[in-house]
């Protein structure tokens, strides 16, 4: 099977700045892929080109099978990608803004209840618009309609910014859950013990290049499942035995 | 070639010199394609034009019998009028569709449909100044809500909205898209505002205020001098456009060079350092290379050049 | 298409109806808008009934910007402007949505505005229906313009500038159009009125049409 990213001296700029300067990156599928590096790296840019929402300028690029230059939407259509801002609606409840994106790419609705849950955003906080939540309960929803989503690729910006210890560690379980179904993720991190930790491979960027590939040190998905401690307990208190995701039972898309 | 792929162009060849010195924005052969011949023919031969049309209209020609001297602002106002109204903004319209057009999308386009539409933004309004001028004298009042005033009038602020947008900074092939668009949509709304003033007029104040017997009659050194202004006028905007137009392409290779000069020296840090950056770690787990200290903070000269 | 179109539609609404700034908001403006009219004109209700038409379009027009800027408010936020992006809806549906979410609140702000007229003005209407269609027609231009250009600024520091001085020239037809048909129906000279249809009728086909083939590229342009 082809590999879920590939990219060959990739070029991109934001605005008038030139943010990645000729990236080779290849990730496959069920690889989870961490991308480190200091403030200005190019590691969102090269989250955002792969998402298909920074144009590529010159190299080559495709994801999920969609070429970057040619069929951008189709990129777009494929992936999951978690920003720094969470795409919420202020004004609407968590269970609206995930119904929202499940609706919006004609997926059934039923799935969103699932993930809230599984992020831990139950009852009042469901119902309570995004606006007033707290920065790591809105990162918990746009997770969430993420994981309801399920693309066959995750793009994570810095996924543990603003997060409690325990739903950092839900983090690693899902990404952990993703990989097993196939679904490849690429994830940024400052935090290079915590990349390593959750990844295969370490990708470390500076100036707008790679410049160091390392491996990663991610345990196999099977320990992390059984192991409870992983999972550690979502806020809400919802269970923290690895109860199945609906949503990953159903597998992803993987194309 | 998009703007994109020409900087990195650019910069691969500022890299394979192996320096990132910058260069001199203008140089020889830019210049010379930039200045062809025939735009300083059109210009010389526009302004010829216009001082024989200045001649011939205010001492050959004869004045006429109900407007007098006044009748020999038809050698100016309909030769500006027709530039502002139909050749410039038609022209923009055109070159605006050109570029949205994926085939023929190229930045040309958008640098033809701006320079137009500026130089027909001071012909229209030249072409409002001039018909007051003899509004004036003829009909005894500076502006009167005739449909033609009117939606030449309208027609000045929809282009202004134009050149608004345009001086919103953006990267090059975003200001053209959205350029394009605004262009379009302005565009479409030329006959609508057209029809609705003249029913405006028609519907409302009854009889209009242009009498038919003010008209002046042509003839003779009258046609030819009102024929020598059309051309005359036609290639002044054509000569203006060229050279807006090279403005327009000088700043935008400008940014493109500062940009190439910002990639490669990007590069030649990287390899002059060959390193990745340090985390403030200093993990045992972490291979050595990685703690080795990067270089400052690229971004920040980076910037400064592109600025 | 009238799928994706009828999910952004109630998304906008929703939105709206929780924020309530078209009603705390727009909807105060415009009404002080009519009384500073009243102040200008001075207090004779034959001159005020006179003006009556012009001075509702006008006051429609200018709440119709405030409800373009928050509906362009919605997707300018950097996550949402990317999230729509990712989000698989066609850009002609999300244009269609929009503009039919700021036709319903601006039909909804005519209603009020014009008891708003009836009350303070004296003005009646004799030819309702053809008042109605004029005023059907002219919001839909209204909005479809509205939200193009709204589109055309989103991403920009300078929109609360720019979007007037774009939106206005260009819906100055409509204006012009409405306020003439509804001069007619106030004095029931329905002739003269139906006229005018013919230019809102094609402005607001004209605009729809425009909007969902530029929209696309607008969305990709931000």
């Amino acid at each position: 099977m082809a590999s879920a990213v590939h990219l060959t001296s990739a070029v991109a700029l934001a605005g008038r700045f030139p943010a990645l300067s000729g990236v080779d990156l290849s990730v496959d599928h069920g690889e989870v892929v961490a991308v480190v590096g200091p403030n200005g790296a190019g590691k969102t840019s090269l989250l955002r080109l792969c998402a298909g929402l920074l144009p590529l300028s010159s190299g080559q690029g495709s994801v999920l099978g969609h070429d970057l230059v040619e069929d951008p939407a189709g990129v777009r259509r494929g992936v999951g990608f978690l920003g720094h801002a969470p795409a919420l609606y202020d004004e609407l409840t968590a269970t609206e803004n995930v119904r929202f994106v499940l609706r919006a790419a004609g997926l059934p609705v039923s799935r969103g209840a699932g993930a809230l849950e599984r992020l831990g955003i139950g009852g009042r906080i469901a119902r309570t618009p995004v606006g007033r939540l707290s920065a790591g309960q809105r990162r918990r929803v746009a997770l969430a309609a993420l994981v309801a989503k399920c693309p066959a690729l995750w793009l994570l910006d810095e996924p543990h910014a603003a997060m409690d210890p325990a739903g950092r560690e839900l983090v690693a379980a899902l990404i952990a859950e993703a990989s097993v179904q196939g679904v490849a993720v690429i994830l940024t991190s400052h935090e290079l013990a915590l990349a390593r930790s959750l990844a295969d491979r370490v990708v470390s960027m500076a100036g707008g290049r790679v410049s160091r590939i390392f491996e990663g040190q991610r345990s196999a998905p099977d320990d992390c499942r059984d192991d409870p401690g992983a999972l550690g307990a979502p806020a809400s208190g919802v269970a923290a035995r690895p109860t199945p995701v609906p949503t990953l039972a159903g597998g992803a898309h993987v194309a | 070639m998009s703007m994109t792929e020409e900087v990195s162009a650019v910069a691969m060849k500022a890299m394979k010199d192996h320096q990132g010195e910058p260069r001199p924005v203008i140089d020889d052969e830019l210049h010379r394609r930039l200045r062809p011949r025939w735009v300083r023919v059109t210009g010389v031969a526009g302004l010829l034009g216009l001082t024989a049309t200045v001649v011939l209209g205010l001492w050959v020609t004869p004045p006429d019998e109900t407007q007098g001297n006044l009748v020999r602002l038809v050698y100016l106002h309909p030769p500006v009028a027709w530039v502002a109204l139909y050749l410039a903004f038609g022209l923009a319209a055109l070159s605006s569709l050109l570029y949205l057009w994926r085939r023929t999308r190229s930045l040309f386009w958008d640098r033809l449909a701006a320079a137009s539409v500026e130089v027909g933004v001071v012909f229209n309004a030249l072409t409002l100044a001039t018909g007051m001028l003899w509004g004036r004298p003829t009909w005894g009042v500076w502006w009167t809500w005739d449909a033609r005033l009117t939606s030449t009038a309208l027609l000045l602020v929809l282009f202004l909205g134009y050149l608004a947008l345009r001086r919103v900074p953006a990267a090059p092939e975003v200001r053209a898209r959205r350029c394009a668009v605004a262009a379009i949509v302005a565009f479409v709304d030329v006959p609508i505002v057209h029809f609705s003033v003249v029913w405006w007029q028609t519907l409302h104040q009854g009889a209009t205020v242009l009498n038919p017997d003010l008209s002046p009659t042509i003839h003779g050194s009258m046609a030819w001098t009102l024929l020598l202004g059309f051309l005359a006028m036609t290639a002044v905007f054509v000569w203006m456009v060229s050279i807006r137009y090279r403005i327009e392409t000088l700043a935008d290779e400008a940014v493109t060079r500062s940009l190439a000069t910002a990639l490669a020296e990007r590069w030649a840090e990287d390899e002059a350092s060959g390193t990745a950056p340090t985390f403030g770690l200093g993990a045992s787990s972490v291979p050595e290379e990685v703690v080795s200290a990067t270089r400052g903070d690229p971004q920040m000269s980076v910037g400064e050049i592109v600025r | 298409m009238l799928r994706d179109a009828w999910l952004v539609a109630g998304r906008d609404l929703r939105i709206e109806a929780r924020s309530r700034v078209a009603l705390w908001q727009v909807l105060p403006f415009a009404l002080l808008a009519l009384v500073l009219f009243a102040f200008a004109l001075g207090p004779d209700r034959a001159t005020l009934a006179s003006a009556a038409p012009g001075l509702f379009w006008v006051a429609v027009l200018f709440s119709g910007v405030l409800a373009v800027h928050r509906s362009v408010a919605i997707e300018s936020g950097e996550g949402t402007r990317d999230g729509l992006r990712l989000s698989g809806l066609d850009p002609a549906g999300i244009f269609l949505g929009k503009a039919a979410a700021v036709a319903l609140q601006l039909a909804a702000l005519e209603v009020v505005l014009w008891l708003g007229m009836r009350v303070l003005f004296g003005v009646t209407i004799r030819a309702i229906w053809l008042a109605v269609a004029a005023a059907a027609l002219a919001t839909i231009g209204l909005a479809a313009a509205g939200v193009i250009y709204g589109a055309l600024s989103g991403g920009l520091r300078v929109r609360e500038t720019l979007l007037p001085l774009l939106v206005l020239p260009v819906v100055a037809p409509v204006l012009l159009a409405a306020s003439r048909v509804w001069s007619a129906a106030a004095v029931g000279a329905v002739g003269a009125g139906e006229s005018w249809l013919r230019i809102l009728g094609p402005f607001a086909l004209v605009y729809l049409a425009v909007g969902v083939v530029v929209y696309g590229p607008l969305l990709e342009a931000g």
